[in-house]
């Protein structure tokens, strides 16, 4: 009889919800934004229907102010697995000039929010996966593995069906959706000790390099384009950083390190003073700021 | 390598659940430091007494921050040097005792708390019993609020015997009482010096080392399959997540329902070759000649489960609806759902004192032991041999809420007992012997909406045509076969079952049958429709409820409005609209010749 460790339950918890998925729903997708997160994610799902590619496509929903190294990495793994990957940018606030530096919280609503409920309708997709994990942020740590949204893709959080033992309740009524989230129950430092032992390939952006920064309220962002806007008062200078999080370049906020290779990394994190939504600047903005954007949409 | 410990915490309201999973996560510095950071300023806002607030750790979302209840199932993960832990802090309300139950369904242990000035209420006992019906067999019982006591150890004492009294014939396996305080924080991390009489563990070292290995079958192998993976026509691998025991490359396994045996010709766990496969493990496994396998099957090496389409459950009721008798549910267990029908309530169980108690209906929150009826085999085994293949949940086939959760008893056995009669003369046979196809015409719609007008003309028609045919309506129906039944829900869910019933023999006789009632429910006619089967042909007649009024043939209308007749359909009563019927009529604006016409024209479609 196998002794299952911690990393072997959890593994075979999110195989099983996958699977589950692929079986019940007509149309799933896999979101993936290119993080340490979506690459476990992307690995449990090429385990669970091994040796068949995944039954499902890939999507991306890109801003257009992702670093450069990740938009690198995505179509690097994309060509390698033979997985089918979706980009989907909302064009709409593209020609508008939507940008973070003028538009603040309206830029993550339009850029991520609309654009991710833009994509799901347009390929009718009934289920996708997220990498979202309840260590995460309190309004997670409630949320359901098999998460319902109503046909404008609302969460209702005081209506969750109930979910017992492994017994999904995939059903849906026409127009509604689901976000099912298999790392629901991974914290950080298990995704990080998983990666170190299945050898998962992750971008670059998490080992600590010299890169061009700037200072901007107590974040060190990264200048990785002529994009960045930059202040009078602010000064381009080179400094060995990583980055816990990954999203839109001027809105990620990167430590100084030195930890270049995944064992320094794992023993920096597993250290870590500060849980990692600190280093995403938007969460900051008020208590409950995750669960409002969600209500209305955000993943 | 170290394991996890998945444990739920319980209680009634402002027993202090989340202060003491805050202060032990505080306590143990078991918290990052900015929610450390988080915690302060958040309780600077909403504070109750202007202290540290514990509790603001585990209640997330906003509508309980502002109603300081903890609404929903809170996950919080946590590790020591000796254990990983998942937390389950469950609601204490009765109003979401279904939370609780969810929180308590993924658990290994529950921790009960009870408020020491209060002692073992109604609330511990309801939670008791929950955890131990979702399979929970080690608890701790927390008496918390000791400091407020005085920390008399009299009062721990008499709480103690209180609670086994309670607990006795749950069938659990170790119950371990501290005494704690969640806020001053006596005995949550370590030994208090409040409680020197007390000589057992705190609270977080007892849960570092308690053994909650799982008993039941754990020597025979199952596997249900979740899917059948065919990427190319080489490689045919059933996977899914072994449940029980281990298997080799080379044993043999019996898949079922088919009962048919073969042995396994390679195994992978994940994308991994294996010679073994055990327990907890993500399969997949090709067998060494085709057998009959598809998701819902299982494999197995055990001769103790059950193929039955007739069984008792122990439910607990979730649903804003009340549980009926005879309504129609999908019900899941394992990988396999399928169609079931509630035909009996055997009785309530009293949450208090286990009675039996009994009843016709069940509502939210209540356990209830009933009769379920499935539509096809179904493949199961005892909860308490295993959880997977004896656990079930019920699905409402029009909401798609899951009305309720709950475990297999027993097989009823009747299924294995009553053997269908195969008679000589099929239904073909009678069906040729009148040269038609039987065929069941569900006519629904509204009182007045010209459904049995209808009926009867298109009955002409097809007698005319020489067709042999049957009209059944509410003269024919209400009158005879069910004189017994009244008005109220039960009664015409029974209504309409033994319509359907009656129908089916009757297309088994060979006749075209028409059938005339309003059939309001979704729900209702979706079981004729898996009774009747193929015969099955659903005529909307849409003629709005104005114009229905306006006709009012009988003056059913009028009186309704004037509340001489309670429970009207389309009144006061709602009418379910099909949504996919296969034919549709609006009698508004035609004549009953030109209405006959098109569904005498749609009809034919469906006679040859």
């Amino acid at each position: 009889m196998a002794n299952l460790t911690h990393l072997d339950e959890l593994e075979a918890e999110a195989i099983y919800i996958i699977r589950e998925v692929a079986a019940e729903c007509e149309n799933p997708v896999m979101l993936y934004s290119i993080g340490k997160d979506s690459s476990v994610m992307l690995h449990l799902a090429l385990k669970a229907f091994y040796p068949e590619k995944p039954p499902f496509p890939f999507l991306h929903v890109n801003t257009t102010w992702k670093f450069r190294e990740m938009i690198e990495f995505r179509d690097r793994r994309a060509h390698e697995l033979g997985i089918r990957m979706i980009e989907h940018i909302n064009q709409e606030g593209v020609d508008a000039g939507i940008n973070p530096f003028d538009h603040g919280s309206a830029y993550t609503d339009i850029m991520k929010t609309q654009s991710l409920k833009q994509a799901l309708d347009a390929h009718g997709f009934d289920a996708a996966f997220g990498g979202g994990r309840r260590d995460e942020e309190k309004s997670r740590a409630k949320e359901r593995v098999f998460s319902f949204r109503n046909k404008n893709h609302a969460w209702d959080p005081k209506n969750q069906k109930p979910e017992m033992w492994k017994l999904y309740n995939t059903r849906i009524n026409r127009g509604e959706s689901m976000r099912v989230f298999p790392l629901s129950n991974w914290t950080e430092k298990d995704i990080w000790q998983y990666i170190r032992r299945e050898q998962i390939d992750i971008v670059p952006l998490y080992f600590a390099k010299e890169r061009p920064v700037i200072e901007r309220d107590g974040n060190i962002i990264m200048v990785d384009d002529d994009r960045m806007r930059i202040g009078e008062d602010e000064e381009i200078v080179n400094k060995k950083v990583r980055f816990r999080t990954l999203g839109c370049y001027p809105l990620t906020g990167g430590i100084e390190s030195d930890a270049d290779t995944l064992e320094e990394i794992i023993d920096e994190t597993l250290g870590a003073v500060s849980s990692e939504r600190t280093s995403r600047v938007i969460d900051q903005e008020s208590a409950g700021s995750m669960e409002r954007r969600k209500r209305e949409g955000y993943f | 390598m170290k394991d996890l410990l998945k444990f739920i915490t319980c209680g009634s309201v402002d027993d202090g659940k989340s202060t003491l999973i805050g202060h032990m996560l505080y306590d143990a510095k078991l918290i990052f430091a900015d929610q450390e950071k988080a915690l302060e300023l958040d309780s600077r806002v909403g504070s109750r007494e202007g202290e540290i607030d514990y509790s603001l750790l585990l209640d997330g979302l906003m509508a309980e921050r502002e109603q300081g209840i903890t609404i929903d199932v809170a996950y919080r993960y946590f590790n020591t040097k000796q254990r990983s832990f998942i937390v389950a802090d469950t609601p204490g309300h009765e109003e979401y005792t279904r939370n609780m139950a969810v929180g308590a369904s993924f658990a290994d242990l529950a921790v009960i708390l009870v408020d020491a000035t209060k002692g073992v209420i109604t609330q511990t006992k309801r939670h008791a019993r929950i955890c131990a019906l979702m399979g929970i067999r080690h608890v701790v019982l927390a008496v918390n609020k000791m400091d407020l006591v005085g920390y008399d150890r009299d009062r721990f004492e008499e709480i103690q015997k209180d609670f086994m009294q309670t607990s006795y014939g749950f069938g659990l396996e170790s119950v371990q009482v501290i005494p704690v305080s969640a806020t001053a924080g006596d005995n949550v991390t370590g030994k208090s010096e409040n409680t020197l009489w007390y000589d057992g563990p705190a609270l977080l070292p007892y849960l570092e080392t308690v053994e909650t290995a799982r008993g039941g079958n754990v020597e025979s192998f199952i596997l249900p399959v979740q899917r059948v993976s065919r990427p190319n026509h080489t490689f045919r691998g059933f996977q899914g997540q072994v449940e029980s025991g281990s298997i080799r490359v080379g044993d043999t396994v019996t898949a079922l329902p088919s009962r048919e045996e073969a042995r396994v010709k390679s195994l992978l766990i994940g994308d991994r070759e294996a010679e073994e496969v055990a327990r907890g493990q993500a399969a997949t496994i090709q067998l060494d000649r085709e057998v009959d396998v598809s998701r819902g099957c299982v494999l197995t090496t055990s001769d103790s489960i059950e193929v039955t389409d007739m069984l008792t459950a122990t439910l607990l009721w979730m649903d804003d609806g009340p549980l009926v008798e005879g309504r129609n549910y999908l019900v899941k267990v394992g990988t396999k759902t399928l169609p079931g029908t509630i035909m009996s309530i055997k009785h309530k169980i009293d949450i208090n004192s286990g009675d039996e108690v009994s009843a016709g209906r069940a509502y939210k929150n209540e356990l209830v032991v009933c009769d379920i009826s499935l539509s096809e085999d179904l493949i199961f085994d005892t909860f308490e041999n295993n959880e997977a293949l004896g656990g079930l949940i019920l699905m409402d086939r029009v909401s798609n809420a899951t009305s309720a959760a709950g475990i297999i008893n027993h097989s009823l056995r009747r299924a294995t007992n009553v053997i269908w009669e195969e008679t000589a003369v099929t239904k073909e046979h009678r069906a040729n012997m009148k040269a038609q196809k039987p065929l069941t015409l569900w006519f629904t719609g509204l009182s007045g909406s010209g459904k049995s007008t209808l009926a009867n003309a298109v009955e002409q028609r097809l007698a005319a045509m020489g067709r042999h045919t049957m009209l059944l309506d509410g003269d024919n129906v209400r009158h005879g076969l069910n004189r017994n039944l009244g008005f109220r829900e039960e009664d015409r869910v029974e209504n309409i079952r033994r319509i359907a019933e009656v129908a089916k023999l009757m297309n088994e006789a060979g006749l075209v049958t028409l059938t005339s009632f309003i059939s309001p429910y979704d729900s209702d006619r979706q079981n004729a429709r898996e009774t009747i089967g193929r015969e099955y042909v659903e005529i909307y007649v849409s003629t709005p409820l104005e114009e229905c009024e306006r006709r009012d043939v009988k003056g059913l209308y009028k009186k309704a409005r004037s509340g001489e007749i309670p429970n009207f359909t389309g009144i006061s009563s709602p009418y379910e609209a099909p949504e996919n019927p296969e034919i549709e009529i609006d009698t508004t604006d035609m004549t009953l010749d030109e209405a006959v016409d098109k569904v005498m024209k749609q009809i034919m479609i469906y006679m040859d």
